[in-house]
């Protein structure tokens, strides 16, 4: 059995039921500690994620669970998109009212279905580790009982979800049926060579059905049709790890399914691939012009911010798959920089809460200098522009499709589409630096107080954002060595 | 040492962020102190240079990214050398300048450090990432200073055009160095490793050809290539002074000097396949933007129009493929340079005294700006390429070079041009000096101290130098450009068939 590969999740286990038990049957003034005990514990978990051997390779179950390069690089990803999440709730919890402490054991549980998706590497295990992520979520984002637009985002999340989940089990059905085995491993010995299996249709099917599913979680055309309402509903904490980790362990499914089982199919499936990714960049960028609701924005945003990492995906390479990594990176910094400067802002309206309209913004530097030269620096990253981390990230995707641009030359409308698409971003991310710029702020605007926990988020953000910019050659090389664990 | 002239506004940049807020003044003196420090290494730098010596001298390279093969590899050989002197110099006279600036200077200051520190480091680089990077850290500033210290009431319009039309051929020509990347086997970045390999190795005509039309595109909007400038005039007119100084005179500059560093060395097939091309669009820069020009009711808008149409001459003497004619365009790349931020300089001075820049307002004030006004003349004379301004010696030799290499319509249209380039530069001066003083305008007053006058003395000072003495400028630039043109002779046997040699008849 080898449960001890799962130490990691095991101990996140215990830390998560500890503060759900806390939520029950402790008394009220150490129900407060509870975001500092996840926050405490979770730094735990990744210092010993540091020490996890990447190069090592051990599995556990039967081979269902594997603990390879990709699986410590998304780890530590994860665990640090959770710590940054619960340094949100901190913030506000330090701001209006107590966050209940279901709340955090449910990020802990979704942190959870993350890092075994991470290490999926059986049908059976990919499907029961997004099933806890998207679970854990129905809750999240309905988590506002009160907000109207928070119940139905959750209503909303659950049933398309609930299709996606449907796709995905019918898709895994298919494939074990065809092929026999459930392993990725043994999937791919299982294509290997046999040219009529990997073209039969009901394989083929199957593996589409997968991508539905599995596409549905990053926000991939024409799978995004929820992510603008369920952005915008959803509580800022929730959209915030929505954005990132559930997207993120989409990510790293897709690239243990599809390029590490499923190669013989996805190969045949290049322009295709190269298709889905043209139309998100170009829907989700044409789609966030119009956007006056921040959080909207932001969403439409990630859907064209997935085009490019599926960029990653249709390149069929480590090179893509490297950049893929190192992008998601840098754009989790960028957006959760972003979800601290909106937490910091509107939550202090004291009503509602949930009214994220952009014209909040208009001469937002001279209510606060700090949060005003945050939002630039993390918008112009998700933008692309050197020497911020974002730019580097978005060269390594584009110089990993033109590098894949010699087996084919639709790799040239898909490098196309990418300029297109960030000449458009451009547009709507200066749209929202001009306001805080050089319009003048509203009548009943005042100063801003931040406390310390988006302090510590925003200057950790920054730094990254900066540091990874201007030396980007450590989280690189440990991107393309996490990525070298896929063996294409 | 180049690489302190870059660095120094950078770290000056990077330490001003940390000032308070209402400490604008020491902000500017930061920035004037910085500038002129860089100014005065480019200074040393330019005339520590061996024109004898044909490669890379002041040569500092680091290793960045290994596995890329990235390297943070800067120098000075005989094409940058006089750019970055010219850049420097622009740099502080923008600098001078900025102390007009009296909202948010600390933002400005900034803005203005990075923007000189990038495009000096951009000019310096050898490596085409780093050649990219610090452009793009150069453009960056010149969009935000439009938006919000900008002019005009097409100010927002302005800044989106320019913002989105120059990313999108920055992006262009990422696209293309990638490209570039991948197909030589070099498996690096770095300009001197590239050409390294392509002594041995040749890279397939095809792809040089796609890479050459990506990198003429990109540059080629960059540069305000025709018909790709629109954004030029009107962006020019909105931006604030220092920024239309040191956007059209130095960051413009970048393009031109990434044909000269990547697209003829290393694409020499893709060169000669294209630079005809090249120099038929240039007729449509100096013809029909000189045409334009010549309409304008707006001294800043014919200013804009007018910069684009000079640079035609400077794609003119690329195109042309000779020694004579690469010569010619550094030299009108430096001269423009000079002139580009002394026509804004001045246009700037003039809104700040008379408050209109409409041509038809304006008049007569030769008597009451005596130095001022001479100043503008002598812009406007060395605009027409007037013998003794640097422009003339550029222009020149661009003429030498492309009489033999094109067509008779181009070498025509390219004349006419000149007398086009006379009669919008004259009839501006014209009207804004000669003729009888607007009453609105009796009370104005000549630039006073000495301390106004010296950024518009410095320019043309540098005009004049490099005019009466082109030599300094010619003997660095010329065996840099051979060196650059080996490439082309090198290939010319595969693209153009040589005559077979003369048969000899027995009798």
């Amino acid at each position: 059995m080898n449960a001890g590969a799962l130490i990691v999740e095991i101990s996140a286990a215990i830390l998560g039921l500890t503060v759900l038990i806390i939520g029950v049957a402790a008394p009220e003034y150490l129900k407060r500690g509870a975001g500092l005990l996840t926050l405490f514990g979770l730094c735990l978990i990744l210092l010993f994620c540091f020490t996890l051997q990447p190069y090592f390779i051990e599995y556990a179950f039967g081979g269902a669970y594997v603990m390879d390069g990709l699986a410590v690089f998304a780890k530590k990803f994860f665990v640090i998109a959770a710590i940054l999440i619960v340094l949100l709730l901190l913030a506000e919890e330090s701001k209006s009212k107590p966050v209940p402490c279901e709340y955090y054991a449910l990020i802990i549980f979704a942190l959870i279905g993350m890092m075994l998706a991470a290490s999926a590497s059986n049908l059976i295990l990919l499907f029961v580790s997004i099933e806890l992520v998207t679970v854990s979520f129905y809750v999240l984002t309905g988590f506002n009982k009160n907000s109207r637009l928070s119940l139905e985002a959750g209503i909303k999340y659950l049933v398309y979800s609930g299709v996606a989940s449907a796709f995905l089990v019918f898709g895994i059905a298919l494939v074990y049926g065809m092929s026999g085995v459930t392993g990725f491993k043994e999937i791919s010995e299982t294509l290997k060579g046999k040219t009529e299996l990997v073209h039969s249709p009901l394989l083929q099917i199957g593996f589409g059905m997968i991508l539905v599913g599995l596409g549905f979680k990053i926000a991939m055309a024409p799978f995004q049709l929820w992510v603008p309402d369920v952005y915008q509903g959803a509580p800022s904490p929730t959209t915030a790890f929505l954005a990132t980790g559930s997207k993120a362990a989409g990510f790293v499914l897709l690239i243990r399914f599809f390029l590490n089982a499923g190669v013989e199919v996805t190969t045949q499936w290049r322009e295709q691939l190269i298709a889905l990714s043209i139309l998100t960049i170009l829907y989700g960028n044409l789609c966030a012009i119009p956007q006056r609701n921040v959080k909207r924005l932001i969403g439409y945003s990630s859907i064209a911010h997935a085009g490019y990492l599926l960029m990653g995906i249709a390149t069929l390479g480590i090179d893509g798959v490297g950049a893929l990594l190192y992008y998601l990176f840098v754009y989790m910094l960028a957006v959760l920089a972003i979800f601290g400067v909106l937490g910091a802002v509107y939550s202090d309206n004291g009503k509602g809460v949930y009214d994220c309209d952009i014209g909040i913004f208009s001469g937002f530097h001279k209510r606060s200098q700090f949060l005003a030269v945050v939002m630039t620096i993390a918008l112009a990253s998700l933008a692309g522009i050197p020497p911020l981390a974002g730019f580097f990230g978005k060269f390594l995707l584009v110089k990993s499709a033109l590098a894949a641009s010699s087996i084919s030359s639709s790799y040239y409308y898909l490098i196309a589409a990418a300029i297109g698409g960030v000449a458009v971003s451009i547009y709507y991310y200066f749209g929202i630096i001009k306001l805080i710029y050089w319009d003048e702020p509203r009548q009943d605007a005042d100063k801003l107080e931040i406390g310390i926990p988006v302090v510590v988020l925003l200057v950790f953000a920054i730094v990254g954002m900066l540091y990874w910019g201007i030396m980007p050659s450590g989280l690189f090389e440990s991107a393309k060595s996490a990525a070298n664990a896929i063996g294409l | 040492m180049v690489e302190w002239i870059f660095l120094i506004p950078l770290i000056v940049a990077v330490a001003l962020l940390f000032l308070p807020h209402r400490w604008g003044t020491v902000a500017w003196f930061a920035t004037f102190a910085a500038t002129l420090v860089s100014m005065i290494l480019a200074i040393i730098v330019f005339f520590k240079f061996d024109p004898s010596v044909a490669g890379i001298q002041f040569e500092h390279k680091f290793v960045w990214i290994k596995s890329l093969g990235i390297n943070f590899h800067t120098g000075v050989d005989g094409i940058n050398v006089g750019l970055i002197l010219m850049g420097a110099i622009v740099a502080f006279t923008a600098a001078c300048l900025s102390w007009d600036i009296k909202t948010r200077e600390k933002e400005f200051s900034i803005l203005l450090l990075l923007m000189s520190g990038g495009i000096l480091g951009a000019f310096a680089s050898f490596d085409m990432f780093f050649f990219y990077v610090f452009h793009e850290l150069a453009l960056i500033p010149t969009f935000i200073m439009i938006g919000v210290w900008g002019q005009g009431e097409d100010k927002d319009y302005a800044t989106f055009q320019i913002t989105i039309y120059l990313t999108i051929g920055a992006l262009i020509t990422l696209a293309g160095l990638i490209l570039l990347y991948i197909y030589t086997g070099a498996k690096s970045f770095d300009v001197v490793e590239i050409r390294s390999w392509l002594n041995n190795n040749i890279l397939v005509t095809n792809h040089q050809s796609l890479i050459f039309s990506l990198l003429m595109i990109g540059f080629g909007i960059l540069v305000s290539l025709w018909p790709f400038y629109s954004w030029a005039p009107l962006g020019y007119a909105s931006a604030p002074t220092p920024a239309a100084m040191m956007h059209a005179g130095v960051i413009k500059k970048f393009g031109l000097l990434g044909f000269l560093r990547i697209c003829i060395p290393l694409l020499p097939i893709g060169s000669v396949e294209w630079m005809h091309i090249v120099a038929v669009l240039c007729v449509g820069n100096m013809l029909y933007c000189g045409w334009v020009a010549m309409q304008q009711k707006n001294l800043n808008m014919l200013l804009g129009y007018s910069s684009v149409a000079h640079m035609g001459f400077a794609f003119l003497g690329i195109a042309s493929l000779t020694a004579i004619g690469l010569t010619g365009a550094v030299i009108i790349m430096i001269a423009h340079g000079f002139l580009a931020a002394l026509s804004f300089a001045l246009s700037g001075w003039y809104f700040k005294q008379t408050g209109t820049l409409e041509l038809d307002k304006m008049g007569g004030l030769q008597k009451r700006f005596p130095f001022m006004g001479s100043i503008l003349l002598m812009a406007m004379l060395a605009g027409c390429g007037l013998p003794g301004f640097a422009n003339f010696v550029g222009e020149l030799l661009v003429f030498f070079g492309a009489w033999r290499e094109f067509a008779f319509y181009v070498v025509i249209g390219a004349w006419s041009a000149l007398v086009i380039g006379a009669i919008y530069m004259l009839g501006a001066a014209r009207k804004i000096l000669h003729g009888d003083v607007p009453p609105e305008f009796s009370r104005l007053r000549d630039a006073q101290t000495l301390w106004r006058k010296i950024p518009y003395s410095l320019l043309i000072a540098a005009l004049l130098f490099f005019g009466l003495f082109p030599g300094t400028l010619t003997r660095r630039i010329e065996p840099s450009v051979k060196i650059i043109l080996k490439s082309i002779e090198k290939n010319e046997y595969s693209v153009k068939p040589k005559p077979a040699a003369p048969v000899k008849l027995k009798k």
